[in-house]
Formats: C-alpha cells, sequence, structure tokens
C-alpha cells in the first residue's frame, strides 16, 4: 500500500465533505470525519471498481449503513473519478444526485439506499449471501455506526453470516462513542463490541481508525480468515476539525455551527500541499 | 376469463399451489431463491429445499433481516421470494419492506401466508387484517390476492418475470376452484366471476370470493341478480372494472379477509370518489376490532362476514339507489 498516496485520500475526503457540507449549511459532520480514513483504504487500496463503469459485474460491494454519512463516500467517488468534483457542491438541493442519505438509484457507485439504521448492513449481509450462491469472490464491505449499533437488525446479521458460513463480508464498526443525543456510553453502551463479534463467530479484531496502515493490515487479515470479518474501528467523532472533535453536538451541524470551518479547511489544504 | 366455478374443493391449497409455482418458476430461472424465516414447514417449503438446496435459504426467526437480506440478494441479481405469515410480512417487516425493497428499487417477492382470519386457530396475535392498508400507500408496489391455485401460479411466474416489490397474499387453506387451469390474468385487471345487474360484489380472496357467491345465490333466491368480482390486484386497483359496475349496477358490496379500513373496501371508495360515480356502497370485513382466535367458519361470524351479512349489505346498497 501507498500509504501516502491513501493519507491523501483521507485528507482529500474530509477537505471536500467539509467544504460540502458548510457550504451548503447543513450535515453529519461529525460521523463523515471519522470514517475519512476507512473509506480511504476501501477506495485508495483494497476495493475493486471502475469509474467509467460503476456497475462492473467484479467490482467489490460497499454498503454506508450508517447513511447519514454519505458526504464522505460522495467525496472519495468524486475524487476517483465516479463523477465531477464540482458536483459535489449540489449536495441535498432539489435535483441533485447526492442526497444527505446514501441512494444507489441516483449517485454512479452507491450500491446501496441506506438511511434507516441497521438495515445496510443487512442487505449487505445479502448481498454476499447472494454472491456465494453465484461463486463469485467479490468481496462486500459495509460500515457501520456504534450508535446504530443499537439496533437489533445489526445483531440480526452478527448471529446469520457466520451461521451460513459468508466468507466475503466485512463490516467495520466506526466506533467513535457518539450518537445524536449524547455519548454512546451514557445511553446504551456496547460494551466489548470486537469480544461480542467474535462470540457470534466473526474474524474480530480492534484497530485504530484512524490509522490506515492498521485498517489495511485488519482487512488483509479478515480476508485470510474462513469466517467474516469485523473490524472494530476507533475512532474519534468530527476527527479532523480540532474544535469538534469528541464534543457533544458534533453529529450534524448547521448554519452558525459551522463557523471557524474556513480556517480548518485552509489548515487542511496547507497540509495536502504539503504532502505531494 | 376462463373459470371452472364449481362446489368442488380446489385439488391443492394455495400454499402448496404456491410452492409448486416457485419450483416451477426455479426451475426456469437460476436467480430464483426461497428465503424464509422460520415459518418454510407451513408453505411447503423443504419441498423446494429438496429441490434446489443451494437456493433455499431459512434466515431464523429475524424478520426484518427476511425482508433487507431479500433486498440485499436482489441488488446483486437474484429474484428472492421471501415468506413469512402476513402479519410479519406488513407490520414486523413494515419499514424495512419500504427503505429496503421499495424505496431502493430492489426487486423482492414478499410472500404473505396465512392473511385476515385465515390465520384461525392463531389468535388475534396472528391475523393480520391490517396488512393491505399498512403496504397499500407503498409506492410502485404491487399486491396481489390470488384466490385459487390458477390465479396462484400467474401471480408466482408474473412476479418472477417482472422487475419490482410485490407482496402476495396467500390463504393458508384454498376451498373453491374458481378459474380453469389455462385461465390468464393481468396485474391490475378484476376478474367478473359472475354476471348480475343489480348489484357489485367486489371481493378479495378465495375465502370471501366464495361468501360472495353463496351471498349472490341467497339473492338470487329472492329475485336479485348480484355481480361477483375478484379483484385479483389490489394495487394496482382496476379502476375501470369498479365504474363499469358502479355505472352498470348502481351499489356496491366490497367483501375482504382485512380490516375494512385501508384495504380493498378503501380502495374501492377512493376509487369512486376520484372518478366522480359514488354510488351507494358498503364494505364488508373485520370491523374496528382485533382479532381473535375460533375456527374460520366462527371467526366469520363474529366479524360479519358471511354470506348472509353479504346479501343483508347488498339489500341496503340496493335500497339506498336513488
Amino acid at each position: 500500500m501507498n500509504v501516502n498516496e491513501v493519507k491523501k485520500l483521507a485528507l482529500d475526503i474530509r477537505i471536500e465533505a467539509l467544504n460540502m457540507m458548510s457550504k451548503h449549511g447543513f450535515g453529519h459532520v461529525g460521523g463523515s470525519l471519522s470514517i475519512a480514513d476507512a473509506i480511504a483504504v476501501l477506495y485508495g487500496e483494497q476495493m475493486k471498481y471502475d469509474p467509467q463503469n460503476p456497475k462492473w459485474e467484479a467490482r467489490d460491494y460497499l454498503v454506508l449503513s450508517k447513511g447519514h454519512c454519505g458526504p464522505a463516500l460522495y467525496s472519495a467517488l468524486a475524487i476517483k473519478g465516479f463523477f465531477p468534483r464540482e458536483e459535489l457542491l449540489t449536495i441535498n438541493e432539489i435535483g441533485t444526485r447526492l442526497p444527505s442519505h446514501a441512494d444507489k438509484n441516483l449517485t454512479p457507485g452507491i450500491d446501496m439506499t441506506t438511511g434507516s439504521l441497521g438495515q445496510g448492513v443487512s442487505c449487505a449481509l445479502g448481498m454476499a449471501l447472494a454472491l456465494k450462491i453465484q461463486g463469485k469472490d467479490n468481496m462486500v464491505y459495509s460500515i457501520i455506526g456504534d450508535g446504530e449499533a443499537q439496533e437489533g437488525q445489526v445483531w440480526e446479521t452478527l448471529l446469520i453470516a457466520p451461521n451460513k458460513g459468508v466468507k466475503n463480508f466485512i463490516v467495520m464498526l466506526d466506533n467513535n462513542k457518539q450518537q445524536l443525543d449524547d455519548f454512546v456510553e451514557k445511553i446504551s453502551p456496547l460494551g466489548d463490541v470486537r469480544k461480542k463479534a467474535e462470540d457470534f463467530g466473526w474474524h474480530a479484531v480492534t484497530v485504530d481508525g484512524h490509522d490506515v496502515e492498521a485498517i489495511n493490515a485488519a482487512i488483509e487479515e479478515c480476508k485470510a480468515s474462513d469466517k467474516p470479518g469485523f473490524i472494530n474501528l476507533e475512532t474519534v467523532k468530527g476527527k479532523g476539525w480540532p474544535a469538534k472533535e469528541g464534543v457533544n453536538g458534533n453529529h450534524a451541524l448547521r448554519g452558525p455551527a459551522f463557523e471557524g470551518v474556513e480556517e480548518v479547511l485552509e489548515n487542511m489544504r496547507k497540509e495536502l500541499a504539503a504532502m505531494n | 376469463m376462463k373459470l371452472i366455478l364449481n362446489e368442488n374443493m380446489d385439488d391443492i391449497e394455495l400454499t402448496k399451489a404456491y410452492n409448486e409455482a416457485l419450483i416451477a418458476v426455479a426451475k426456469e430461472n437460476p436467480n430464483v431463491v426461497d428465503v424464509e424465516a422460520d415459518v418454510a414447514n407451513c408453505i411447503f417449503g423443504p419441498n423446494f429445499q429438496k429441490e434446489f438446496p443451494e437456493r433455499y435459504i431459512d434466515l431464523g426467526i429475524c424478520e426484518q433481516s427476511l425482508s433487507s437480506v431479500s433486498a440485499g440478494m436482489s441488488a446483486v441479481g437474484m429474484v428472492p421470494f421471501c415468506h413469512t405469515f402476513a402479519v410479519f410480512a406488513s407490520r414486523r417487516m413494515c419499514d424495512q419492506n419500504y427503505i429496503s425493497c421499495a424505496y431502493a428499487k430492489n426487486n423482492v417477492k414478499i410472500v404473505a401466508s396465512a392473511p385476515g382470519i385465515s390465520s384461525g386457530e392463531n389468535g388475534g396475535t396472528h391475523h393480520a387484517n391490517e396488512d393491505i392498508a399498512l403496504v397499500r400507500p407503498i409506492t410502485d408496489i404491487t399486491i396481489m390476492e390470488p384466490a385459487d391455485s390458477a390465479a396462484m401460479r400467474w401471480a408466482v411466474k408474473n412476479a418472477a418475470e417482472n422487475f419490482g416489490v410485490y407482496y402476495i397474499r396467500a390463504e393458508r387453506y384454498g376451498q373453491k376452484r374458481i378459474y380453469a387451469d389455462d385461465a390468464e390474468f393481468k396485474i391490475g385487471q378484476a376478474n367478473v366471476i359472475r354476471e348480475g345487474n343489480d348489484v357489485t360484489l367486489i371481493a378479495e380472496g378465495n375465502l370471501m370470493l366464495d361468501a360472495s357467491l353463496k351471498a349472490a345465490d341467497l339473492l338470487a333466491a329472492e329475485g336479485i341478480s348480484a355481480r361477483v368480482v375478484d379483484i385479483f390486484t389490489i394495487k394496482p386497483i382496476d379502476v375501470d372494472t369498479i365504474v363499469k359496475c358502479a355505472n352498470e349496477t348502481g351499489a356496491i358490496v366490497t367483501v375482504e379477509n382485512h380490516s375494512i379500513t385501508g384495504g380493498l373496501g378503501s380502495a374501492v371508495a377512493e376509487v369512486l370518489v376520484d372518478q366522480f360515480c359514488a354510488v351507494p356502497m358498503k364494505r364488508i370485513g373485520v370491523p374496528n376490532r382485533f382479532g381473535e382466535v375460533g375456527q374460520i367458519p366462527d371467526l366469520q361470524k363474529v366479524m360479519h362476514m358471511t354470506p348472509e351479512d353479504i346479501a343483508a349489505a347488498a339489500k341496503t346498497v340496493i335500497g339506498g339507489k336513488k
């Protein structure tokens, strides 16, 4: 893996995501920033895809089960050429192909419509099951949130996948410790979620969700296993915008809450330029 | 429309007819899969499993997953028929049917067995008297209630061959044969099962068509000519036939194995209002009350869904004509 390139991609994703959400004046900033590094590893190193042919049959699939973090994924898709970068600024405008929550019927490169938490990862399981029946080796990835893991349907997926012998399936948990209302710890904590997944029959690992090399190694380890993979990404909600990192109220920002974003973006752009 | 229409029992019950039809389409189409959630034995699922073990998936008791997993399978080219009892296929799977299946434009066939009072002795918890009301507002969904084995065969074949989300009601017990084996159906086309001029009984499903035909006999004995219509697809609904029946017979009774709120009766009333052809109309079905345990004939009496109830409603609407 070209570590510098993937790190650059992660930073570029953060810049584009923050830029589009702040220009529009609304967006799920916290969770989009916390998954930027995982998305960068997927689109910068691991996944097979063709921006000119988004429905390419041999591609790997990603289901963003935490569908409200579409901006991070849209940024990666635009950077990789699925559609022009300028289009990112159309987010949430009438007629856009980039709605707040991911929609497979609107956006080139999106494989499943999500937005009702718990369902995306379940759909991803269906994809992996179907590919297994078809004898294909495409990988199916799904990113879920730690708040989302309070949904019962997530645990149905965790139970079913190993029982049905699905191997081409990796679930990544964006364990950013926060949900809309408060810290997960204060509402309904997940406990040792890696251990729980392991007990359900997954090859389960915990990594620093902002260390692209560690994420990549975890994916390789899961792919080598004969079980479905579960990667607990230890992340910080709002990662990259220091004033918003790990503080309450960073789930979705609107209007004045974006104050200070220009300085953050300027610093990020300088950092990106220095990496070239 | 080719009819058989006699008092003979159907040679197979509707759930068996569904299973045989599914096996038949699976032989033609290698992408057809049977997805179940632990009530497969009630719909002869093991027969499918025996034929196509690799395309039979029993997920366990997890109806939310039944819907979403099927949606995911369809997104990579499979044609999943996912089955559970109608109570779960509607109430429990509601948001998954909406988002994972319909909103996402996936290709899922939801098969809802034992709808309405046909769940009988399983009692109020298992009576899906509101399933059509929950499913009908979902955009682009097709709702079918095949009334006998011939209709069921056509329904399953049509669902397998056409992209989109289908909700297929499958009564647990079929009783009376309605259609000839080679009868041809259409989505959005109701079928006139018995001609008549004084009133139209618009029914759905075997149980209520049977009751409606018996009601027509009761009315005939009193010199009243009742037309009987099998609606077949509740969505899309056959606007032309409903308007024609309203204009030609001047009075309508809807007869459904479902709550009178939100189902066939509501759908027909919406057509009459929208088309400016409101005529006297009454709705026979489960009134505003929960289901309860009992055998089907007794439940029909308790819920006022007998041939006598239908005939009485017919006379009331005829009396309401101007």
